[in-house]
């Protein structure tokens, strides 16, 4: 059974329709490649499925339950979490400051709520260990690497045990050897059972990591296939509309 | 905790920072010490008067007073705002409380120990508060800009200060003025009561900064407001309370100063808001917002305060002084611009 699952998702805005009826799934563990040319409709069928946007129609199932998320809140307390592209860190907070940020551990002194340093720091560690990255807790997010920077916002959506993830373009901005330290998160998020959605127009990190890839063009899905089934040539023959459909 | 850091350093793509770039040296107030260090001895030296206890007594104080506007001007410098003011603030409250005081002085409330100078001490600070309440509405809702925001507020309340008293001086009156002028005047164990305050205010703020979930959200919205706000931080409500808190800070020195002088004039505090923000800045706050704190705030105010009283004693011609503080300010943020400029 789909853990997101999602038919005939439109989105109008008045006579304009963004988002023709669309139909989305994601399984458990599985990483998908959403694939399209800007103003295919990709960060608004992400925005619906990240509370934003309430789509003007269709019907949308998270883990068995028919939902409406009508905004960020109601789809974090689901289960599913974003990574945006610009990450949405405090460069002047430490890692863990950041992993932590809104939920912040506490612990008393006496009549007194203070921030618990010490387990927030040693929590945000071990969750840099099960992402099998390098990055120190304690550092400040200012001095991290990209790729640091990128598991410290996964870090985030790890704390949260969300079940689905959003990732929107995490690999277009930083350099190849911090590529390859984003795609292996993502694998290690899948190994725990998250969903994936990876939003990307880079047809080589794509077809490295996802199982499944989705392609939108002007609104309408294209193809939706297994990654063993198609080649970078064809994907990128959909996303221009050389190919109609596959 | 040893053992993470242990872990940590057999990483391979990261460098551990050098030792003049952790852990105490990592800040600003090391620096700002260290130079307060030698401009202490070196007054000293020149003029040894300065190590008495009478002029001691006289720094302190004074810095008290912009040490106390400070702590609340870090707080609203860390989300990455700036009230400018604050010295408006704190005239209007001065002047407020002496009238509240006058006012009260033939009613039967005077009868009762203590209620007419409790009475004129919460109207004098809610009146701050309301000043701040405003700038942060100002601010937060309609997104104004703090600079323009509070240069308009340090107007409006130092013209309201003049209306009110059409420019006399308030002088504080009624059956509590003994208990008040000792209060703001004396001293405990020898130290100057207002360093008593600023100490305990100065601990408090740094405190909450350090420790509480509220201080830490100041930071990161300072750091990235749109991540705070993402994160699910109210940074509306946050915004507000800091803009309030400075007000607050602002009133409390305003009637403390007042009870120091035995009189509020209108001109009280007036182009203190620079010394204020130039203490802060010295501190090592950041006035692009995320990075200050309490024991900054109060060692630039202490600093300044050295520098001023140190041109006196030494004789120096005193239009000097300025000139010297605005250097120091510079420098200070020269040393900041070094200190944490992104390592390659």
């Amino acid at each position: 059974m789909p853990l997101l699952d999602m038919q005939g998702i439109g989105m109008d805005y008045g006579a304009i329709r963004a988002l023709g009826r669309v139909d989305f799934s994601v399984e458990p563990g599985q990483i998908v490649g959403m694939m399209g040319d800007n103003g295919a409709g990709k960060s608004t069928l992400v925005k619906i499925i990240a509370g934003n946007f309430l789509p003007t129609h269709g019907q949308v199932h998270f883990d068995g339950h028919p939902v409406r998320f009508s905004n960020p809140e109601d789809a974090r307390n689901a289960g599913i979490e974003v990574v945006y592209q610009d990450l949405a860190l405090a460069d002047n907070l430490s890692g863990a400051a950041n992993v932590f940020l809104g939920r912040e551990m506490r612990r008393r002194i006496g009549p007194f709520q203070v921030l618990d340093h010490v387990g927030m720091s040693r929590r945000a560690t071990e969750l840099f260990r099960e992402l099998r990255s390098e990055t120190r807790a304690d550092d400040l997010v200012r001095s991290m690497s990209g790729g640091q920077r990128q598991a410290v916002a996964i870090a985030r959506t790890r704390l949260a045990a969300a079940k689905l993830v959003l990732l929107d373009e995490p690999t277009a901005a930083i350099s190849v050897r911090q590529v390859a330290e984003v795609l292996d998160l993502m694998r290690t998020m899948r190994d725990h059972g998250t969903a994936v959605v990876f939003v990307s127009h880079l047809m080589l990190h794509v077809f490295s990591v996802c199982d499944r890839i989705t392609v939108l063009r002007r609104g309408e899905k294209v193809a939706d296939k297994r990654i063993g089934a198609t080649t970078p040539e064809e994907v990128t023959a959909l996303i221009t509309g050389a190919l109609e459909t596959a | 905790m040893s053992q993470s850091t242990q872990a940590a350093s057999e990483f391979t793509n990261v460098v551990r920072p050098p030792w003049w770039r952790r852990g105490a040296l990592a800040g600003q107030s090391a620096y700002v010490l260290a130079a307060l260090v030698v401009l202490v001895a070196g007054i000293w030296i020149i003029a040894p008067v300065f190590m008495t206890l009478r002029n001691l007594g006289n720094i302190a104080t004074n810095f008290s007073f912009v040490g106390l506007m400070s702590l609340g001007e870090t707080l609203v410098i860390i989300t990455g705002g700036i009230d400018l003011s604050v010295g408006s603030v704190c005239a209007m409250s001065a002047v407020a409380m002496m009238m509240v005081l006058r006012l009260l002085v033939h009613t039967p409330l005077a009868e009762v120990p203590l209620l007419t100078l409790a009475l004129a001490v919460l109207v004098a600070v809610a009146l701050a508060v309301v000043a701040g309440w405003v700038n942060g509405l100002l601010v937060a809702d309609l997104r104004l800009s703090p600079f323009v925001t509070t240069l308009g507020m340090l107007s409006v309340c130092r013209g309201l200060t003049f209306v009110l008293t059409q420019g006399r001086p308030q002088y504080p009156t009624g059956p509590d003025v003994a208990v008040f002028i000792h209060l703001t005047k004396g001293t405990v164990l020898g130290v100057p009561v207002q360093v008593v305050y600023l100490v305990l205010m100065a601990l408090l703020v740094g405190l909450v900064l350090r420790h509480r979930v509220w201080g830490r959200h100041l930071y990161a919205i300072g750091g990235n407001a749109h991540a705070a706000g993402l994160a699910g931080i109210h940074v509306r409500k946050i915004t507000i309370s800091v803009y309030v808190l400075s007000a607050f800070f602002a009133g409390l020195t305003g009637v403390l100063m007042a009870g120091w002088l035995g009189a509020a004039p209108a001109n009280l505090a007036m182009g203190y808001e620079l010394h204020v923000i130039a203490a802060t800045v010295i501190g090592g706050a950041n006035l692009l917002g995320g990075v200050g704190g309490a024991v900054g705030a109060v060692l630039g105010s202490v600093l300044i305060e050295v520098v001023r009283n140190g041109f006196v004693l030494i004789g120096a011609n005193a239009y000097w002084e300025q000139v010297f503080v605005g250097l120091i300010i510079i420098a200070a943020v020269l040393v900041d611009q070094v200190r944490t400029r992104r390592m390659t």
